[in-house]
């Protein structure tokens, strides 16, 4: 089943970041060095919704190490809303926040002041003396009680609803009118984050000199985060660099665009003419980055007795916090993912984004897919209990078969794309985890169990995930003549997704080089000035093909260059470990670095001797020299701009072990079974989904954002917000399946998110399964042992 | 998250250190830190100062002997883990020590300052309680000694006085045969347990010792479940209920006596 | 201020500081040695682990006071001639590592557990156990297993 590895990629290789990473010589936004700096710290509000009637500095400003206080009315031209991102007709009432409030705050963590400081210990202690006179207003919690009414977060809006928008495909309705079997249920999803082990941090640095503002920001998007600056600063371009070096971890939280303290460090730094830090500590990381996954789904199966499912409706409320400054993407991606890998003809989507006095809710990780994978998979386990057909069964007779592809559901929109599943073969997928979970023994394996008081049970749920957003990326391929190597320069980030390997990898594909010989510069810039950023599992899909490209031009050009310089003709000429040679002759040969000087027509004035001696080789050029449209480097930039979503997809099993009398409940196996095309390192792809997959298990059963009926955040810490240990987290197996996207030339899907898709609905699934005598059914997750237990003494009396 | 200002005293001797803790009723002792440090960090305690007992000799031994295993107040939690003439002893305490926190904790982390502690969720005290050990304070007025179930008294709080240093902790060793065990219902390995509980049997007598379910250790001579649940005072909290924690007393008692009685040579 | 006199990878240093100052910070801002990442500052996170005196310790919750006449080692220390510790090769071998801000941390606290269990086969369950106290959000622990499991083969 397994496709041919196009074109040879596909190596398990060692990453090109490691060496550097272990030995403590990364580079994260904290660990830039900048004497003399200046330290932030935040005054943040207590209160969930407050009404501010007077912010008193003046102790704090006399603190000594103190350098400055800001207050809303010392931003001038900044005091204003931060910026929208993505309007929408369906989102009638759209509010962003001020980089420091105004006269309300609606959230507890929300910026008020920011003291800068000698150091960060004066700066918190600074903080402490700056007294701010509240009002409190009434606050609002539960996002079903803030759609349905109850206190306004915004008063200058109506409702609580910031949106309504609804997506159909076919006619649902008319389908449910019609319908065998009707079921309905409500599942929840409750809200969490992306908590990578870095926070959030910014430092940035006016060079009274060149007045050029450097910023160094742990951002997964330096360009976006550049134009805002630029904007908000009427800033020139040319003068205003942004760094994303070495970031730990994003999980979409650093992808958000723009937070307070983007604008308000480079800000001070402008204001002050000085170097100006701020890292973000764990407990402002909590109350002040966004959060996700907070969505209540109403969903409707109708299907004929056989089990085939005709219509799908949903209707979801989603929680998002204060603000909406991402506008509706979450939402719409859960939305464009709810009918899953099955063959659902008639869909009914309509959500509300509602306004809370939490946290505000941007993308993290698989963004809005979770939600809805598990009102479906949770959906259609129903459908087969009420219908008495298997749940396995139940998901062959709907899912998409191989020759459905390519799979359109004309309603649905998936960054900005219409939905059309590509290519996949879903029934392969289903059969390999259910090979690796060891499914056909299982039922033996759980009587055994049973005979010795324990309860096991098998989860299983499928998943699809589009991948590969553009609008575009690119790349630029450069043989460096000093050292001859190749260098990737990227508009992208990096967070951990090994692509100084995986892009030297389609180098090395193209050009016949080592890996280890390509370096690849991203994150800065001035390293390349187009692209969005990090996020959505697109940099591999775009950037990929955008090098592939790149490479293709640059070995074309080599080439050509070359059959110049041995004075062959270019047919007989072949590019083999990084140089080229004459077919059958490999004396005759130049490498791409002996090109790269020849190239250019000043060359290098180098005391090395290995080019020293370029000239005697003939020109690399026909004669007369240079020319109109000429390169003086052997190079190519080439972009990728994807005309549809690539549509990755998967299945995932699970046995678990519930001890029936705690609730507790441990994982003892798991397996994926995934497919996302051409993999360019398969290593690097099992590591996507070992993450995503401890991620999934984590929302399944530990995370959770506890917040009080006052709108305080109880569980603040890692000591109390559960994120798992290696402990918790069982051993996996992955069964790659590889079927290409017809829709780049390199055939490859994106692989970033899909592990953490479908955890909660497998565990919930599983849970099922063992408790299957007392008829449970988990809905809501994260279910902890004291909520299974409640689920239990439900069904028990 | 930084610890506020506060002024730093090392004394070399114990007399010393009564000394100042009885000058400043606002200083703070400094053992490991592990369970000070964070709430420096989180500003939750605002100690005028810290007064570090690192410097101060003869504090930090394992000793078996006695009766029992006797322990320097400064002496670090792993070393007492890895002790094996205490393992000998006193296996329950290895038991015990391999629920706190997790080994880089327990590297920096005193016997001492977790029985001074007096977290109403932590183990050590459950242990010196479930054994019927004893601490060996000295004060302005001289060292005396207080027995564990006088020790404890609310969350946090022990029955030492302010100008008191805890020196040494005692722990019993059981008699010759005794079963013992210690278990816990913890989210993640090496978290505060949800509940806790160590176990002492040995012919005809049971003691079981909860912790995580009251506001200090809960002491219970029985065997019989409602006895138990008589004894404990859980409260609830986001992690679960009290009726949960109580479920979770039940479930550890029955276990945690099986374990324990597996494990005595009757 | 206080004066601390402390060996860092074996260089001997002293300084005089603020009672208040972390070791993590100590080590990141007094020193530079910025491979010591800082992650949670109360304790949970384990990327700020560091060897104090040989043992496996929590930067974050150290004053660096306390470390007075002490000795620490960092993920600086740990390669020996320029050659990777048999720690940091196997992780870079099973691809232990995503965005690298845990990986000191794992790597320091491997580093200890090691030495303490040389010559012991340790299951998965006992790595997993013993790796409990250090979150990563990237790798879901699995390769880090891994590379735990083929150092101590390699440690012997």
């Amino acid at each position: 089943m397994a496709t041919m590895l196009a074109r040879g990629l596909g190596g398990r290789i060692a990453r090109n970041e490691d060496e550097r990473l272990l030995r403590g010589e990364g580079m994260y936004v904290d660990d830039v060095e900048t004497p003399d700096a200046f330290h932030v710290a935040f005054v943040r509000s207590p209160l969930a919704h407050a009404r501010i009637r007077s912010v008193d500095v003046s102790a704090a400003a006399a603190m000594p190490g103190v350098v400055r206080v800001y207050t809303h009315a010392d931003l001038g031209a900044h005091a204003k809303p931060l910026p929208l991102l993505f309007p929408h007709d369906d989102m009638p009432y759209p509010s962003t926040q001020h980089p420091l409030a105004v006269d309300e705050v609606n959230y507890v963590g929300q910026t008020i002041a920011m003291i800068v400081a000698a150091d960060r210990y004066v700066a918190e202690d600074a903080a402490e003396l700056v007294e701010v006179d509240y009002e409190q207003l009434p606050v609002v919690v539960d996002y079903e009680a803030a759609a349905e009414g109850g206190p306004l977060v915004h008063d200058e809006f109506p409702t609580n609803v910031a949106a309504d928008s609804t997506w159909r495909v076919g006619d649902a309705e008319a389908a449910f009118a019609t319908a065998e079997v009707v079921i309905r249920e409500r599942y929840v999803c409750e809200r969490s984050a992306s908590t990578p082990i870095e926070t959030r941090g910014v430092v940035a640095r006016f060079d009274r000199g060149t007045r050029e503002l450097t910023v160094w920001d742990s951002t997964q998007c330096a360009l976006p985060v550049r134009s805002a600056l630029i904007a908000a600063f009427g800033y020139p371009e040319d003068k205003l660099r942004v760094i994303a070096p070495d970031v730990g971890g994003g999980f979409g939280v650093k992808g958000y665009l723009l937070y307070p303290e983007e604008l308000l460090v480079p800000f001070a730094a402008l204001d002050l003419r000085a170097t100006v830090r701020w890292t973000e500590d764990r407990r402002e990381h909590f109350v002040g980055s966004n959060h996700q996954r907070g969505q209540a789904h109403t969903i409707e199966l109708a299907a004929t007795r056989e089990g085939v499912v005709t219509a799908l409706r949903d209707t979801f409320l989603h929680d998002q916090g204060a603000y909406i400054g991402y506008g509706l993407i979450t939402p719409q991606i859960a939305a464009s993912h709810v009918a899953g890998a099955y063959r659902i003809p008639n869909v009914t989507v309509r959500f509300l984004a509602v306004y809370t006095n939490k946290v505000p809710v941007s993308p993290m990780r698989s963004v809005g897919r979770p939600q809805s994978n598990f009102a479906l998979e949770r959906a259609l386990d129903r459908l087969g209990r009420e219908l008495g057909i298997d749940r396995i069964e139940l998901r062959r007779r709907n899912l998409i078969a191989p020759d459905e592809f390519p799979y359109p559901r004309d309603g649905l929109y998936f960054a900005g794309y219409p939905v059309v599943l590509d290519s996949g073969d879903y029934p392969a997928q289903l059969d390999a985890v259910l090979e690796a979970i060891g499914h056909a023994g299982f039922p033996e394996e759980q009587a055994r169990a049973r005979e010795e008081g324990r309860h096991l049970g098998l989860g299983l749920a499928c998943y699809v995930e589009g991948t590969g957003e553009g609008p575009y990326e690119g790349a630029r391929v450069f043989v460096q003549p000093t050292d001859g190597r190749i260098h990737i320069s990227t508009g992208l980030t990096s967070q951990g997704q090994s692509h100084a390997t995986t892009f030297a990898q389609v180098v090395s594909h193209e050009l016949g080089v080592a890996p280890a010989d390509v370096v690849v510069v991203e994150g800065d810039t001035d390293a390349f000035g187009f692209g969005a950023g990090t996020f959505g599992s697109r940099a591999i899909v775009n950037v990929a093909n955008a090098v592939s490209l790149a490479a293709a031009e640059v070995r074309e050009k080599a080439i050509a260059f070359a059959a110049n310089m041995l004075e062959a003709s270019a047919d007989d000429l072949e590019l083999v470990e990084g140089a080229v040679r004459v077919k059958g002759d490999p004396a005759s040969v130049v490498t791409l670095r002996e090109i790269a000087v020849a190239v250019n027509p000043i060359r290098y004035t180098t005391l090395d001797p290995s080019t020293a001696d370029i000239g005697r080789f003939a020109a690399a050029r026909e004669q007369p020299g240079f020319g109109p449209g000429d390169s003086p480097a052997l190079d190519a930039t080439a972009y990728w701009a994807p005309t549809s979503a690539t549509w990755a997809a998967g299945a995932h099993a699970a046995v678990v072990e519930v001890d029936e009398e705690t609730g507790f409940v441990r994982f003892l196996r798991y397996a994926v079974a995934h497919d996302c095309g051409t993999m360019v390192n398969p290593s690097v792809v099992d590591g996507q989904i070992h993450g995503g997959v401890a991620l999934g298990i984590a929302n399944a059963l530990f995370e959770r954002m506890a917040y009080d009926e006052e709108g305080q955040l109880s569980n603040a810490s890692f000591v109390e917000f559960l994120m798992p240990y290696a402990s918790e987290i069982p051993t996996m197996t992955i069964e790659h399946l590889e079927t290409p996207s017809p829709l780049n030339p390199l055939g490859i899907k994106g692989a970033g998110e899909a592990g953490s898709i479908t955890g909660p609905a497998v565990t919930a699934s599983a849970i099922d399964d063992a408790l299957a005598h007392l008829r449970i059914e988990v809905k809501e997750t994260p279910i902890d042992p004291a909520r299974l237990r409640e689920l239990i003494d439900a069904a028990e009396a | 998250m930084k610890p506020p200002p506060f002024d730093y005293h090392a004394p070399a001797s114990l007399e010393e250190a009564v000394a100042l803790r009885a000058a400043d009723p606002d200083a703070a002792l400094l053992a490991g830190g592990q369970s000070l440090v964070p709430m420096l960090n989180l500003r939750l305690a605002r100690p005028s100062a810290l007064i570090d007992l690192r410097r101060v000799g003869g504090l930090s031994y394992v000793r078996v002997g006695d009766g029992g295993v006797a322990v320097g107040a400064m002496t670090r939690q792993r070393e007492l883990e890895r002790s094996g003439d205490a393992f000998a002893a006193c296996p329950l305490l290895r038991e015990v020590l391999q629920l706190v926190g997790h080994p880089p904790i327990r590297n920096r982390g005193t016997v001492g300052g977790s029985i001074a502690h007096a977290d109403p969720a932590a183990e050590l005290p459950a242990a010196l309680c479930a054994l019927g050990g004893a601490v060996t304070v000295l004060g302005p007025q001289g060292a005396r000694k207080i027995a564990a179930e006088r020790l404890f008294l609310y969350p946090f709080t022990t029955s030492l006085e302010r100008d008191e240093v805890l020196t040494e902790v005692f722990f019993p060793a059981p008699h010759a045969g005794s079963g013992y065990a210690a278990l816990e219902f913890a989210r993640r390995h090496g978290d505060f347990a949800l509940a806790g509980v160590c176990a002492i049997v040995s012919n005809g007598s049971v003691r079981l010792c909860f912790t995580g379910v009251g506001g200090r250790p809960m002491v219970v001579d029985s065997e019989d479940p409602d006895a138990w649940q008589a004894a404990v005072d859980p409260s609830a909290d986001a992690a679960g209920s009290a009726d949960y924690r109580r479920r979770l007393v039940d479930v550890l008692g029955r276990r945690v006596l099986d374990l324990a009685r597996s494990r005595s040579l009757r | 201020m206080t004066i601390v006199r402390v060996e860092v990878n074996g260089v001997q240093v002293e300084r005089e500081v603020e009672a208040r100052l972390l070791l993590s910070d100590f080590l990141r801002h007094e020193l530079g040695l910025t491979g010591t990442h800082v992650g949670c500052e109360h304790g949970v996170c384990g990327a700020c682990t560091v060897l104090v005196d040989g043992a496996a310790a929590r930067s974050c919750l150290t004053l660096a006071v306390q470390c007075d006449e002490a000795s620490v080692t960092t993920i600086e220390g740990l390669a020996q001639n320029g050659e990777l510790h048999p720690v940091q090769a196997a992780f870079r071998e099973s691809h232990a590592l995503q965005c690298g801000f845990c990986t000191p941390g794992f790597v320091m606290a491997v580093t200890a557990l090691l030495e303490e269990r040389r010559g012991e086969i340790l299951s998965d369950g006992e790595v997993r156990e013993a790796l409990a106290g250090n979150l990563c959000r990237c790798t879901g622990y699995q390769n880090i297993v891994r590379a735990v499991q083929l150092a101590a083969e390699r440690l012997g």
